[in-house]
């Protein structure tokens, strides 16, 4: 790319996008320094170039810029960032400017924040299983270092607290090692932001974790590279620091929300619900920086949080998202209601994972076995209890009761928890099968029956 | 010619000036990184282009520069075993020249210049040959013979041939006389375009089925060799499990596996799986018999749109030798959604949700490179294509749905209720379809036994049966049923478990023979018709559910296929002598 240019010659503005005529030489992707009369700079990047104009996307908004006063310089560089050791422990903003008071990083080195894609014959297969303490989680969902995890969740459930919790009580499996979090918020509430902040300044996750937060009243736009920052931050930790390294971004929707915004003022012409085509390839570039890369100690793994608008898990956010993350934790408004914490409704939930994450050597030979059993019998009690919603409990027969007393148990002693409660992956399972004992054995259908004489204590048979 | 240069840049689209004389799907240089281009569009001498690696940087004005060479894919020996990305980059020596991450600019032949195969020649001097002619073959791998064919467009006169010994796949192995008295030289390795299928002679009627190991596909849903299938599905509904087993599994002889604009850590699970399991049927690793294909999600768009067409390509090749290959392409609807990509940055008229008019022609065109066929040399050879599809919110009336149930025969519908419940495979049994259940029961009847169409169709009407009773079900309860229908739900939830469901990660179940497969068909309908019996008699179905033999019928799939074998006879005599009116 060529070096430093600048013109004076902005033709056009709509909404967060400018577009520069005169400039016969500007790269793609190419950052650009958007420059007000009052002095302050915004950071923008070019989406299209042509002889005699670009087309440039600013990150902090375009609303308050003026067509003949502002000055655009082209850097001739592609989006770079300062990254170091020294991030941890630090707060930035969505454009990775600190907002601790803390003075700025010495960097160790400069890297590209669209990063390049992992070649899939480095990738190491994830199999380190992370016991989160969450049963729903451990016991039929299990998380391994590497995997890219989203939670599904909806306006006023208590994300924030499952995603705080797991923060704090994940080990490394087979060390009493936590993981470096970095954190990167995405249009939620100051609210919100400030509960992650205490919280992890509380537990003394502060000192290892890396923040950077646009809120809700921050620039929209500068959504799009929060996450990036943050992946890139990410990637230096876990691939040049060797440190296992948790991800979590919130909100994934607000992120796409940015997305469409740029893409309206572009009139491309959009897939579903006014969102761009080339949504899944743009969530990807983000997804699909988690993992594991062979020879290298560290790991990526992602928690990202997004809010289903209307809870409709078919809205193009969280189904664009399910088709690229490595499974789903979704939460439920109606087990939110009857007061179950953490509120995971299990069925649509899937780790692709766990497979290899669990089982002899991992967590316990009756793992897969008994997380199976589960999903069908509490598949089946929910199918009666729909059933007895309408038609009453009359014609039931007496297995179908038993099924009724499992579904209540299971949501309330298995899926429920409380919030400071870190349960062993031993302890998950022993509580499954206390469950699992209400039937009698030959209901267990999906157990070998070894376990089955190892684990059962029911008295029935 | 050398004089063209970019004009604009958006994304993974670039236009450039000067183009005139340039051909449509024409390989472009593009930049001074000269990064490899396809031309997609030309108007007066503008050439639109789709680059198969990342513009970022780009700026108008840098050079581009042509290649006269449609995009084409290099067929040889050595394509076994490799992985490549959607142009056909191999990505293992992309690793070793630019480590962990993939950089742009960097290139590596698709087939290794200094690996040397040991060549057997089958023609003499003076021998008179035309396009797809056997010149000699290579043994590739222990199991395939790799047929080394004259190129489809090639004919002439054996001038000279090289002896059997040791070459390198640039080396000359043929010297061609054509018409005019011109002599070519010929190499092991050939190119072709991916967008031309390779031509046959004949397309030949499908006549034996496609075994995967998969119980609800091989009895209930078949595929035959040659065939065409397709997967929908909403995500984690086992779309990729289930392409994954029938890579694994089935009794093809090549297996490409095109991972296009999927997830990374799964193209890593095949690298990882591939090489220590065997092959049931040639107990050879089945890596030695396979060919990947990576574009993950992450990796450039317009190679992923490419992606399925260097598979099939590769496919087709194969083919040609009197293979059966079968390709899988996970997902479809990620080619077609890099296509509305790439429509979408031409401003192409717009059809339904975005996608560009033409998209159910290209899905057409595709699997219409499947089938069965007598190849140039005489040969017969199949490609079976099974192609995910991925709606959008799990809705089939999308266009990618749609526009490829008209195409396939095979319709394997995935559904979340059932992937919920962790049933899996999660194959829809009230929607899903095959077209070829007719064709392929003499083959059931020759390997299974007479019965076979018999109890298909009548353990798939019980399931039937039990859909409609579900239904009453929900409006009286199940205790009002008569006993006959209880009977039916219990044989249902039997089918269900026990037969349908087949984990894929359980180390016995996961491939179950067909003999097998129809002995559990057996043992469930036999259960089925004398159970039903028993009821006329007056038994109950709470006492049928209490017999021993009963509860024999669960879990028969992980039992070891030995140990089923010796079990068989012996659930059979249980169950004649367990229901009044049993043959006992
Ligand atoms: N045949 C099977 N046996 C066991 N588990 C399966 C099977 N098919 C799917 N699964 C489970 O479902 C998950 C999702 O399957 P996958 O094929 O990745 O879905 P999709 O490709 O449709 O999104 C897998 O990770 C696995 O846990
Ligand atoms: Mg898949």
């Amino acid at each position: 790319m060529p070096p430093l240019r600048e013109f004076q010659s902005v033709v056009r503005v709509a909404g967060p996008i400018l577009a520069v005529s005169g400039i016969d030489d500007a790269g793609y992707n190419e950052v650009v320094k958007v420059l007000l009369p009052d002095g302050t700079v915004r950071t923008g990047q070019v989406l299209e170039s042509r002889k005699g104009m670009a087309i440039v996307m600013v990150f902090g908004g375009t609303r308050d810029l003026d067509c003949d006063i502002t000055a655009v310089r082209f850097t001739g560089r592609p989006m770079t960032m300062p990254v170091s050791k020294e991030m941890l422990g630090r707060i930035f903003s969505g454009s990775a400017d600190p907002i601790d008071g803390g003075g700025s990083v010495v960097p160790e080195k400069e890297m590209e924040i669209s990063g390049y894609a992992i070649n899939p014959t480095k990738r190491e297969f994830p199999q380190d299983s992370i016991e989160t303490g969450i049963s729903a989680i451990d016991g039929m969902n299990t998380l391994v270092q590497g995997q890219k995890l989203p939670v599904f969740s909806g306006s006023g459930l208590p994300h924030s607290f499952l995603a705080a919790q797991i923060t704090r009580q994940a080990r490394v499996r087979g060390t009493d090692e936590s993981f470096a979090v970095v954190f990167a918020a995405m249009g939620i509430t100051h609210e919100e932001a400030r509960f992650f902040v205490e919280e992890f300044s509380e537990t003394g996750a502060r000192a290892h974790a890396v923040i950077f937060l646009n809120r809700a009243d921050d620039p929209a736009i500068e959504r799009i590279v929060t996450p990036r920052l943050a992946l890139t931050a990410a990637e230096y930790l876990a691939f040049d620091l060797g440190m296992h390294v948790l991800v979590v971004m919130q909100d994934i929707t607000a992120y796409c929300e940015a997305l469409r915004e740029v893409s309206a003022a572009r009139e491309e012409i959009p897939a579903r619900r006014g969102y761009p085509g080339y949504m899944y390839t743009d969530l990807a570039s983000l997804y699909e920086r988690a993992g594991r890369v062979k020879g290298r100690p560290g790991s990526i793994t992602q928690l990202s949080i997004l809010s289903m608008p209307d809870d409709d898990i078919t809205h193009p956010v969280p189904d664009l998202t399910g088709y690229i993350t490595e499974g789903q934790i979704v939460l439920s408004r109606e087990l939110h209601r009857k007061g179950i914490y953490p509120p995971i409704d299990v069925l649509p939930c899937l780790s692709r994972l766990m497979q290899g994450g669990i089982g002899e050597g991992r967590t316990r030979p009756d793992h897969a076995n008994v997380s199976s059993q589960l999903y069908a019998a509490y598949a089946r009690g929910r199918r009666l209890a729909g059933l007895v919603a309408v038609i009453g409990d009359e014609g039931l027969t007496d297995v179908d009761r038993l099924y009724l007393t499992f579904l209540d148990r299971f949501e309330h002693e298995f899926v429920g928890q409380k919030r400071d409660e870190g349960r062993s992956f031993d302890e998950t399972l022993d509580r499954a099968w206390d469950l699992l004992s209400i039937f009698p054995q030959d209901e267990l259908k999906r157990i070998d029956p070894k376990y089955i004489k190892e684990h059962y204590r029911g008295g029935t048979g | 010619m050398t004089e063209s240069s970019i004009i604009r840049i958006t994304g993974p689209v670039v236009e450039a000036d000067r183009m005139r004389g340039a051909q449509m799907y024409e390989v472009v240089f593009v930049g001074e990184d000269e990064l490899i281009g396809e031309i997609i569009g030309l108007y007066n001498d503008t050439a639109t282009i789709q680059v198969y690696e990342d513009t970022t940087g780009i700026t108008p004005g840098e050079p581009v520069k042509r290649s006269t060479m449609p995009l084409s894919v290099e067929l040889g020996p050595g394509l076994l075993e490799m992985i490549y990305d959607g142009i056909q980059r191999p990505l293992t020596e992309l690793g070793d020249l630019s480590g962990d991450f993939i950089v742009r600019g960097v290139s590596a032949p698709a087939l290794s210049r200094e690996k040397k195969f040991l060549f057997t020649p089958s023609l003499s001097e003076g021998d008179e040959i035309s396009g797809g002619a056997v010149i000699g073959s290579v043994p590739e791998t222990k199991q395939i013979l790799h047929t080394i064919l004259l190129a489809p467009d090639l004919s002439g006169t054996v001038e000279r041939i090289a002896g059997e010994g040791e070459y390198t796949v640039d080396e000359t192995i043929l010297w061609l006389k054509d018409d005019t008295g011109k002599v070519q030289k010929i190499t092991m390795l050939q190119r072709w375009p991916v967008r031309v299928p390779r031509p046959i002679q004949s397309k030949l009627p499908a006549i034996r089925p496609l075994i995967t190991g998969q119980r609800v596909i091989d009895s209930f849903f078949p595929m035959v060799q040659g065939g065409t299938a397709a997967v929908p599905g909403p995500f984690g509904a086992g779309k990729t499990v289930v392409q994954h087993q029938l890579a694994k599994w089935c009794d093809a002889d090549i297996i490409v596996y095109v991972g296009c604009g999927e997830r990374g850590n799964e193209m890593a699970d095949v690298l990882r799986q591939f090489p220590s399991l065997v092959d049931p049927k040639t107990k050879e690793p089945l890596m030695k018999r396979t060919v990947l294909i990576g574009n993950t999600s992450n990796m450039p768009v317009a190679a992923r749109e490419a992606s399925v067409y260097t598979g099939i390509t590769i496919a087709e090749y194969y083919r040609d030798m009197g293979y059966s290959v079968a390709l899988m392409a996970d997902s479809t609807s990620r080619w077609a959604e890099a296509m509305r990509e790439i429509s979408g940055r031409l401003e192409e008229m717009p059809g339904e949700h975005g996608y560009p008019a033409y998209l159910g022609s290209r899905l057409a065109d595709f699997y219409e490179r499947a089938g069965r066929v007598k190849t140039l040399s005489g040969e017969e050879g199949s490609i079976s294509v099974i192609g995910a599809v991925s709606p959008p919110g799990g809705d089939f009336s999308e266009p990618v749905t749609q526009n490829t149930l008209r195409i396939v025969r095979v319709f394997w519908a995935l559904d979340a209720d059932l992937a919920h419940q962790r049933h899996f495979p999660a194959v829809n049994w009230l929607l899903s379809y095959s077209l070829y259940s007719d064709l392929v029961a003499p083959w059931w009847e020759k390997h299974g036994g007479s019965e076979w169409g018999t109890m298909r169709s009548d353990l798939l009407a019980l399931l039937q049966k039990e859909n409609e009773l579900e239904e009453i079900v929900q409006l009286v309860g199940p205790d009002l049923l008569p006993e006959e229908d209880k009977f039916t739900l219990n044989v249902a939830a039997i089918l269900r478990e026990s037969f349908l469901v087949q984990s894929a990660f359980d180390p016995v179940d996961t491939f179950c023979p067909p003999e097998k497969q129809y002995r559990m068909m057996t043992l469930i309908h036999r259960y089925y018709r004398l159970g039903r019996h028993a009821v006329g008699e007056g038994m109950t179905a709470a006492e049928i559910q209490q017999l021993p033999v009963t509860a024999r019928l669960s879990r028969l799939g992980p039992i070891p296929h030995e140990e089923f074998d010796s079990l068989y006879p012996k659930i059979c005599e249980e169950m004649n002598s367990a229901f009044p009116g049993g043959d006992a």
